[in-house]
């Protein structure tokens, strides 16, 4: 790499530091700094997970099973630590989690990684239940339904942190995470992380090559398990708590729902998935008890009309930029996020409206509060209005996406002559 | 000799009802490449479908009106989901099936709540078919055999015998020279699409009320379905066929044994220390062990013969 690309490169990586270390001072509620730990948790899971399916092209079912046993072990090693039976700062406990993470990734590596694609997707599924269906037989290690818990304010003090305060588990959590984000875009650079990429874009000429596309996935894989061996740690030392549901296949769902709807094409993809979705999260699920769907429509959503996720629309409207261009297409976006705005507002009426009916109406009457308006449920008007307002969305959306196309096309043309200028 | 012969005819029910789910799984695979994550939710809208329908019409019209519903709104997801995300290649299908999963399972909760719904076998079946020695065997357990059997009798008459039978057999390995002959190949995809909906569809009618009917049965019955795809060979039915059975045996006899480790340890005469840590491991039955035994089986099969039992190819 040249010399002027990695003074750039010094500047981003400056630029991250300076707002994981700035983050907790700016939000200093109680909640945000917890919230801002789960991200950076989030993000060297999700960017660990984004190793296998971005860089390698391997759709894994199961990656939190890695997150999860990591997770353990270093539960029961803090214990240990509290006990006085084994001996480490609480603050490299990540380096347990992670050689738990790397074992289990080389022993599962080693079954799944002969295969790939589509067989390879639902092998690590099957993994993934085998494991989750495995922690309910040994109570001892995983705790049975109620987890395993510990003390992380073990060992002695080094200048005052013992981790008791959680902005103290932040700045754990911030420094492992910043290592762990630069060990991962170091590894796209090196000699393992370009035939990753290879691997994913064309097995059959790799094999060409002399190289052997099974062995790049089995490393791949170690690797990545080894990343989300030490997420789970930080996750054991943040809550204190593990249980056995974060190796399940819901977990393991969640991290490529992450890793997907940042963008799997880009390194920092990954990375805006994991605070977007662990915000949204946190955020939706104190509103709503049908946030689940509502992400699940959201995702649907990307797959459909943004399958290289945000990442790829930023990258997107980077020539637009580039031609200054973007006042452009101000316009038409707007127009079409109003349009959006309101068919969200008459599908997210009418979901509420269903659900309250189905959970609460028993309890509380049919009349419900939403948007700050009073209406009830069993009558015919507010499904009328909601339907209609749905209705409209739709057509207004349709006829935005009108102008939007027409924008985009003015600017294909002066990214065009640009480009032959 | 009596439990032996009662479990084999469960596990024989079960199987085939495994299998309705596989071979719609394997043929949708095998042409379009796709597995199909929502096809364990189509066995569950089946069963809800056939819940709501019963309610109003009765059962036997549920027996046909649900798996219609159900593959109508399978061709409705190829036509407009897959076929629009297929230009994104493989894994975006995937993922849009996996999210059409995650949305199925919200939407019935939202439409029929958390907890299990009150579907029930019709009274008109719910006598006893014959005993062996002294148990009853149910007749419904029968029915859902004579309804898998003829599916299947069925499903093979029209691949081998038919004129589209032809086509799709056709379509699953030259799809171009299908579509240079003249035929409209995506529409044999829909119409492939749809009919494997409607066999998982028919399966969630027949198996709802047998076993039960609640939001999470999709999720537990879908990754056995993928165990038995991937124990049997992807693409193969006579694999599927054949894994399907094996599956059904293993799940149902296991849960009745209580033998562990430690039992064996007994017989062969090899004494363990009850202080030691792997006591726990010792002490497991197959029993308790019985939900994972599904996945090690598939696991073992995957280190001895990586392409499953009769599979011939690798994604």
């Amino acid at each position: 790499m040249s010399t002027h690309l990695s003074w750039r490169r010094l500047l981003i990586w400056s630029a991250t530091a300076a707002v994981m270390i700035a983050a907790p001072l700016v939000f200093t509620q109680g909640f945000a700094v917890s919230m801002l730990s789960q991200m950076g948790i989030a993000i060297i899971f999700a960017l660990s997970y984004n190793m296998l399916l971005g860089q390698t092209g391997m759709l894994s079912f199961g990656h939190a099973v890695y997150f999860g046993l990591g997770a353990f072990f270093s539960a029961h090693a803090l214990n240990a630590i509290g006990a006085g039976t084994f001996h480490l700062p609480v603050s490299m406990l990540p380096l347990v989690g992670g050689a738990a993470g790397l074992v289990f990734g080389v022993i599962f590596g080693y079954i799944t990684t002969k295969h790939s694609g589509t067989p390879f997707a639902m092998i690590s599924l099957g993994i993934a239940e085998m494991v989750a269906a495995c922690s309910l037989m040994f109570p001892s290690f995983f705790g049975g339904e109620g987890g395993i818990s510990t003390d992380r304010v073990v060992g002695k003090a080094l200048m005052r942190v013992d981790f008791g305060p959680a902005i103290q588990v932040y700045y754990l959590i911030a420094v492992w995470c910043f290592v762990c984000m630069i060990a991962m875009y170091a590894l796209t650079q090196t000699p393992l992380g370009r035939m990753a990429n290879a691997v994913r874009d064309n097995p059959e000429r790799v094999r060409f090559i002399g190289y052997n596309p099974t062995h790049v996935r089995f490393l791949m894989l170690s690797l990545a398990g080894f990343f989300a061996g030490i997420a789970g740690a930080l996750e054991v030392i943040n809550f204190e708590l593990i249980t056995a549901e974060r190796l399940g296949t819901v977990a393991s769902g969640n991290v490529l729902l992450m890793a997907f709807i940042g963008g799997v094409g880009h390194f920092y993809g990954p990375v805006i998935g994991a605070l977007l979705v662990t915000f949204l999260q946190s955020a939706l699920s104190n509103y709503t008890q049908a946030w689940l769907l509502y992400f699940g429509l959201f995702f649907l959503v990307m797959i459909l009309f943004a399958p290289g996720g945000i990442a790829s629309l930023i990258t997107l409207h980077q020539p637009a930029a580039q031609v200054r261009k973007m006042g452009r297409l101000a316009a038409p976006y707007a127009g079409a996020a109003a349009a959006a705005a309101l068919l969200m507002l008459g599908l997210v009426t009418l979901v509420e409206m269903i659900y309250h009916l189905e959970t609460k109406a028993e309890q509380v009457g049919t009349v419900m509060t939403l948007f700050g308006r009073q209406m009830d449920a069993a009558t015919v008007p507010p499904w009328l209005v909601a339907i209609g307002i749905l209705a409209a969305g739709v057509l207004l959306l349709a006829f935005a996406s009108r102008f939007v196309r027409a924008a985009w096309s003015d600017i294909t043309v002066a990214v065009n002559s640009a480009r032959e200028a | 000799m009596e439990f032996f012969l009662v479990t084999m005819l469960n596990s024989l029910s079960y199987g085939l009802l495994l299998f309705m789910l596989s071979s719609g799984l394997t043929l949708i695979f095998s042409m379009m490449g796709v597995l199909n994550f929502a096809h364990a939710s189509f066995y569950m809208l089946g069963a809800y479908f056939a819940y709501q329908a019963s309610v109003h019409l009765g059962f036997w019209p549920a027996l046909v009106v649900a798996p219609l519903l159900v593959a109508a709104f399978g061709a409705f997801t190829e036509r407009y989901g897959l076929r629009t995300v297929h230009r994104y290649g493989h894994v975006a299908e995937l993922l849009f099936t996996f999210g059409l999963a995650y949305i199925i399972e919200e939407v019935v909760h939202l439409i029929w709540g958390r907890a299990p719904v009150p579907y029930r076998i019709p009274d008109i079946l719910d006598f006893s078919a014959f005993s062996i020695y002294s148990t009853r065997y149910p007749a419904y357990r029968v029915f859902m055999m004579l309804i898998s059997i003829a599916m299947l009798a069925a499903l093979y008459l029209v691949l081998t015998r038919t004129r589209i039978g032809m086509i799709i057999q056709a379509a699953l390995s030259h799809p171009d020279m299908v579509q240079a002959l003249g035929h409209n190949v995506p529409r044999v995809f829909m119409l492939v699409f749809a009919g494997g909906a409607a066999l998982a569809g028919l399966a969630g009618v027949i198996g709802g009320n047998a076993f039960v009917t609640e939001p999470g049965m999709a999720v537990s019955v879908g990754t056995i379905v993928f165990v038995v795809v991937v124990f049997g060979g992807m693409g193969s039915l006579a694999g599927a066929f054949i894994a399907s059975l094996i599956i059904g045996a293993v799940q149902t006899f296991s849960v009745a044994f209580d033998y562990s480790l430690l039992t064996l340890f007994g017989t062969v005469g090899i004494r363990v220390d009850p202080d030691s840590g792997w006591m726990e491991l010792w002490k497991v039955t197959i029993a308790q062990a019985a939900p994972v035994l599904p996945y090690l089986l598939m696991v073992l099969m995957l280190i001895v013969r990586p392409k499953g039992l009769m599979g011939t190819r690798e994604g």
